[in-house]
């Protein structure tokens, strides 16, 4: 018996204003996997992550057609509560972006505000920032500002940030892009770490990294869902000659 | 002909200086003339006796208390509603017909001359709400006069706020409220401050608004309904009616004093706030 997806995406488009961004993509996402979005610029995959946690209602002119799922929650119905949507829905986005505030304020900020009993905070903050593989880094200055740690680790406190809000579901919007191979590794080695607790979802522009990360992947050209498998059959024996040329280098 | 860039660029740096040196000259002169003048009549009797005889002798004790008491209340009125306005405008509306003439509304306000803000102060406050002359229509007046100041920088402070920051809150499951309460006002602090300082020194040096509706009552004011005369006033009227010129050089002084002061305060807190956490 398979298991229902966590997250499932039906016949799904998307407009800015005049742009089409997505064109009827379905795609079903298994809890505990990391899925791989992967497709040149202007493909959607960053698009569809802000459908997910509906971050695309902060564009006054974009619209929508189509579905999607959270277990049993209707995403996009208009009744959908968005602050408790997006509680378990995390996004991290590709630039690292801490909050003007301390690395502790950062990682506690939502939990405390989410209404969090006060003395669990610190518990909180230990455990996503051991999670992230920063602790050791930062334990010793967790009130220092977040401003002034190195790109890598700014991201990887980002990392922390979604985790510390206990999410279901984490999308990461090219979490390395601005990243050296280091801090890359580290975010990676924490991602399979992480997928026994949460459905992840990665979406990147660096082929080698989804090849790497990911248990399944898709490949989305235009808006399209041009194909969808398990990461080592997409990589070694891709179904459509646009996934092959674009894998292979010969373009994107 | 060409001029040689290296001489064009010298003629214009000079000139740039030779500009910028004037403007410096015109408040050197100004801070100089009146510290030489009025302060040494400033003394601590000064600031604490009250004035007799009109002001001829005494000191200047119920106009700083009106001063601080009307610049307060105006401040007090006027923050809440620059922000709030400020905050709707930013957050909570799309740009549209309605902004266009809520921000066009807000400037013109800033255009009145400060005399016919003072007579429509005195209408509404003074007359017909029957607030008299006094401390609370002086207040209210001074308020609406500070209001674009306020609605104009604490504007421009949150529209400064990177669009990421609120992505981020969104994000991580906050509300709009919490975004803006939490993360989006903090870090447009310093700049609203900048305003609400700006509108400190606007008020502590108005006259024409106070004439009309604070009055020039000497006494020192303790109920939000009595009349009180501001520093700025007090200077008018002992200048203009001869009355004291040395008081009134004595009382500038002071005036000018308290606001370069209250202006490195708020500069120096700016400081510390940005530095907090950058």
């Amino acid at each position: 018996m398979e298991q229902p997806p966590k997250i499932r995406i039906d016949g799904l488009s998307f407009w800015y204003k005049d742009f089409q961004a997505l064109d009827r993509v379905s795609l079903a996402i298994r809890a505990n996997e990391i899925f791989g979005l992967m497709g040149p610029a202007k493909s959607g995959k960053s698009t569809l992550l802000k459908v997910l946690n509906r971050l695309c209602d902060l564009l006054p002119e974009a619209r929508l057609e189509g579905k999607a799922y959270l277990d049993d929650l209707d995403l996009l119905a208009p009744d959908t509560d968005v602050v408790s949507l997006r509680r378990r829905v995390g996004l991290v986005l590709s630039k690292p972006t801490p909050l003007p505030r301390s690395i502790y304020e950062n990682l506690v900020l939502a939990p405390r505000l989410a209404g969090r009993p006060h003395k669990e905070l610190p518990a909180l903050a230990e455990e996503a920032l051991k999670a992230a593989r920063l602790w050791d880094e930062v334990k010793d200055r967790l009130h220092d500002s977040a401003l002034r740690l190195s790109g890598g680790q700014q991201q990887r406190l980002c990392l922390a940030r979604t985790l510390a809000m206990q999410p279901e579901v984490i999308l990461l919007d090219e979490p390395t892009s601005g990243l050296d191979p280091i801090s890359t590794a580290k975010i990676e080695e924490t991602l399979f770490q992480l997928k026994s607790r949460y459905t992840i979802i990665l979406v990147s522009n660096n082929t080698k990294q989804i090849a790497r990360a990911t248990d399944r992947t898709a490949f989305l050209l235009m808006g399209r869902l041009i194909e969808v498998g398990e990461t080592s059959q997409v990589f070694t024996v891709p179904r459509d000659q646009r996934t092959d040329d674009y894998i292979s280098g010969r373009f994107g | 002909m060409r001029l040689d860039p290296r001489v064009s660029q010298a003629v214009i740096i000079s000139a740039l200086w030779a500009l910028t040196g004037f403007t410096l000259l015109i408040l050197i002169v100004i801070i100089v003339n009146i510290s030489v003048e009025g302060l040494p009549r400033v003394s601590w009797t000064f600031l604490t006796q009250p004035p007799h005889d009109m002001g001829r002798s005494g000191g200047i004790f119920s106009t700083v208390v009106a001063t601080a008491y009307i610049t307060f209340l105006a401040i007090v009125v006027a923050t809440p509603l620059g922000v709030g306005t400020a905050i709707y405008l930013t957050e909570y509306t799309r740009e549209s017909w309605l902004t266009r003439i809520i921000r066009f509304g807000a400037e013109c306000l800033a255009g009145v001359p400060s005399i016919i803000l003072g007579l429509f102060g005195f209408v509404l406050f003074v007359l017909k709400l029957g607030f008299g002359w006094s401390v609370l229509s002086g207040g209210l007046t001074l308020a609406i006069m500070v209001l674009p100041i306020i609605i104009r920088t604490s504007e421009e402070a949150i529209k400064a706020v990177p669009e990421e920051y609120r992505v981020v809150c969104y994000s991580l499951g906050l509300s709009q409220w919490q975004t803006i309460a939490k993360i989006v006002l903090p870090s447009a602090l310093p700049g609203i401050t900048t305003g609400v300082m700006l509108s400190v020194g606007r008020s502590l040096g108005e006259t024409a608004v106070l004439l009309f509706t604070a009055g020039a009552a000497l006494r020192t004011p303790v109920s939000l309904f009595d009349s009180g005369r501001t520093m700025a006033v007090h200077f008018y009227i002992l200048a203009r009616e001869g009355i004291s010129l040395p008081n009134a050089y004595a009382t500038a002084a002071v005036l000018m004093f308290s606001i370069l002061g209250i202006n490195l305060a708020a500069y120096g807190l700016m400081q510390r706030l940005m530095r907090r956490f950058s």
